[in-house]
């Protein structure tokens, strides 16, 4: 389960607004809880590098995720999850998103933005054990 | 000693530790540090040729060490190693 607090799910849906056509991206930074639910607790707005394909590709500068660790570390936060959109498409993970996912027990968040405006949002988690057998699993979202 | 950040998805198989001290004059003597006091480490950050896997970034504090000398970059102390998986996707097929 993901606990998000509403302004956060706010934020990264209106990103997905302000990038279309564009895929939007970015990281989720809060707590890994005993009971395998995690809670954000902050949101980091990324660039999205695929300058290439930027309509239907995202990538995440390496840099820029070291910078947001870092400064999240100093809050005593860690890297949750990862958030972007699919313009015009499902607020469902894709081959794609899946072959480039490898951070395992983080949520994957999409948001399905239609004609700028966002949509449905979608959480996965990346469960398995190694690039062999992950896959996306279903993850219920609760506002808190 | 050089510190090695380690992402949240590898804790699992280096002690649930977040950063490890290794010894190390170079960044290949640091990774290789890693993976013999964690040894379950090694099939997640390289493939079956024994090199790092294309989505293992591997940072010397805010620079990435392929555009330095790779495993061969010197470590001096207080020097940072980051473990970055890439983060990437997208929808659909490209048109």
């Amino acid at each position: 389960m993901l606990k998000i607090p509403q302004s956060a799910y706010i934020s990264l849906r209106q990103h997905g607004e302000e990038t279309y056509p564009h895929e939007c991206c970015g990281v989720l930074l809060g707590r890994f809880e005993d009971d395998g639910s995690k809670t954000v607790s902050h949101v980091a707005r990324c660039g999205n590098m695929r300058e290439d394909s930027p309509h239907n590709r995202y990538s995440i500068d390496p840099k820029e995720l070291i910078r947001i660790q870092r400064e999240g570390r100093e809050r005593g936060e860690d890297i949750v999850g990862f958030y972007h959109s699919h313009p015009d498409h499902p607020a469902q993970w894709s081959t794609t998103d899946l072959a480039e996912a490898h951070w395992f027990g983080c949520s994957y968040v999409i948001t399905r933005v239609e004609k700028s405006a966002a949509t449905i949002t979608n959480s996965f988690e990346l469960t398995g054990s190694d690039e062999g057998d992950k896959k996306f699993v279903d993850e219920r979202t609760d506002m808190v | 000693m050089p510190q090695i950040h380690i992402p949240s998805p590898l804790r699992q198989y280096s002690g649930k530790q977040a950063s490890v001290d290794v010894p190390a004059r170079t960044v290949g003597e640091a990774l290789a540090g890693l993976v013999s006091l964690h040894p379950d480490l090694k099939r997640h950050l390289y493939n079956d040729d024994g090199k790092l896997r294309a989505f293992v970034n591997v940072y010397v504090n805010d620079e990435d060490m392929r555009y330095l000398q790779k495993e061969a970059t010197a470590l001096k102390d207080g020097d940072t190693i980051s473990i970055v998986p890439s983060i990437a996707g997208g929808c659909c097929v490209i048109i």
